[in-house]
């Protein structure tokens, strides 16, 4: 389902004396329908380079990623939003949401995207929040506001509203109690029985245990000191 | 796909100095495309040009219009130009006193596009009004009031009424913020938002609020003296901006 290939990744930074750092080089797996891999490394390493990069969000200087039968790295604007509109979902660790939008819409927005019908769309959006325990007296309201703890589990309710056959996980169980932590592993869980295939990022060592079927150490990727 | 509208290579100079220069891209149906840059960057000219209020010295604006499909908008008669800005186009300025008939009233304003367009009935051009002034919160009792009555984010959720009553497919909006607090600045970019996705609306948005852009526009292009330096997705080019202009521009943003 996601295919990379020799990838690598450079950051210039022109406005700092044209410095150059290089992330990946070579970079390459890849992860089968119904699978999950967790990406592993130490802070810096380039986890989430690698999956800002399986986004589109980052472009890569070299190598190929294969999302489906769509060539990601080789894509225009629009066939990645289309992408990312059906085949690609992604939860970040931050929320990024328009001011004023309620929390119930923001969880239904992929779906209505996608033209599902409304009542349909809302229906899926209650049921999530209603699992992640999202109290219905704050659907209504605007998640900006929201604890952090909170927001996240918004985010998450977001990312699983549509079955996208691909979903790139950003520390789902960061900043979650226990209760919402065991909602969100089988929540995980059950996307990879329904064959979703799945790259995440988990410092929760326990989490990763449960819900990996394999790890892939990033800083393998890195380039090799010449 | 037929893209909605295609640019090609369009320039506009000042005597010596440049507007715009050899500009080129595509815009897709249902796509939301920001133009952003600093003051004097070529972002306003280049929009005038493409919808028709300046005349370029060369290139193209290729609108895939209704009947005849594609077509250059530039080689068209003034009437036929004319026709689509009142149908198929639509334009937000800034100024939302640029786009509004100051001493007519609201409900005139929105009626007045709509007569421009061949509606005749009273009861029913009123009707239309009074049911986008509701879909731009603007209560129906204002109805009657000019809009120098209006605050500024008023006038300008009427401005918006007044261009997309005619169920436009491409709105050009200048800096359609600019000048709003902040809190009528969300109200009015959610409002926008709704809009697009409810409509299918392709627009194109001149903004120098790298904000507004990246809630708006599904694709950017960056502008730098009259040049186009960078384009993409709008998340990939704010968030790993390839051109020193660009990472100049991003990290010069004050976090709140």
């Amino acid at each position: 389902m996601i295919s990379v290939e020799n990838l690598s990744k450079t950051f210039t930074l022109h406005n700092q004396g044209g410095s150059v750092i290089s992330v990946l080089d070579g970079a390459a797996f890849s992860v089968a329908p119904g699978e999950c891999v967790a990406l592993t490394g130490e802070s810096g390493a380039g986890k989430s380079t690698v999956m800002r990069i399986l986004y589109g969000n980052y472009l890569a200087q070299g190598g190929r990623v294969r999302i489906g039968d769509v060539t990601l790295t080789e894509a225009e604007p629009r066939e990645i939003l289309a992408l990312r509109r059906e085949m690609l979902g992604y939860v970040s660790q931050f929320l990024r949401v328009v001011p004023r939008v309620p929390t119930l819409e923001v969880v239904a927005e992929p779906l209505l995207a996608l033209g599902v019908a409304e009542e349909n769309a809302l229906a899926r959006a209650k049921d999530l929040l209603t699992r992640l325990r999202i109290p219905e007296t704050l659907w209504s309201l605007s998640p900006t506001t929201f604890s952090g703890g909170e927001q996240q589990r918004v985010n998450i309710a977001r990312g699983f509203a549509h079955r996208y056959p691909a979903l790139l996980l950003d520390e789902p169980t960061a900043s979650l109690d226990p209760t919402n932590r065991e909602t969100v592993l089988s929540l995980i869980e059950e996307a990879k029985a329904a064959g979703v295939a799945i790259v995440g990022i988990f410092h929760d060592k326990g989490a990763r245990e449960r819900v990996a079927d394999r790890e892939i150490d990033v800083s393998s990727f890195a380039r090799r000191a010449a | 796909m037929t893209p909605l509208l295609a640019v090609n290579h369009l320039t506009k100079t000042y005597g010596g100095r440049i507007g715009c220069a050899d500009v080129s891209f595509k815009l897709y149906p249902g796509e939301v495309l920001g133009i952003v840059g600093e003051s004097g960057s070529g972002k306003s000219t280049l929009l005038n040009c493409m919808a028709g209020h300046l005349a370029p010295d060369s290139g193209e604006v290729i609108f895939d219009t209704r009947v005849e499909g594609p077509k250059d908008t530039l080689a068209m008669s003034e009437a036929e130009r004319r026709m689509l800005s009142r149908t198929d186009w639509a334009f937000v300025h800034q100024n939302p006193r640029d786009g509004l008939r100051m001493r007519v009233s609201a409900g005139g304003n929105v009626g007045e596009r709509l007569m421009a367009v061949g509606a005749r009935h009273y009861g029913t051009i009123r009707d239309q009004a009074v049911d986008w002034l509701e879909r731009v919160e603007i209560s129906d009792d204002r109805i009657d009031d000019r809009p120098a009555a209006f605050s500024g984010g008023m006038q300008q959720r009427l401005q918006i009424a007044r261009n997309l009553v005619t169920g436009p497919r491409l709105v050009f909006m200048d800096e359609p913020t600019g000048g709003l607090d902040v809190s009528v600045q969300a109200r009015l970019l959610d409002l926008i938002r709704g809009l697009v996705r409810r409509m299918g609306l392709s627009a194109i948005v001149v903004t120098h609020d790298l904000a507004v852009v990246r809630l708006l526009a599904d694709r950017l292009m960056v502008m730098k003296d009259g040049h186009v330096i960078e384009t993409g997705l709008t998340d990939q080019v704010l968030d790993d901006p390839q051109a020193a202009y660009t990472q100049l521009l991003v990290s010069s943003v004050l976090q709140v």
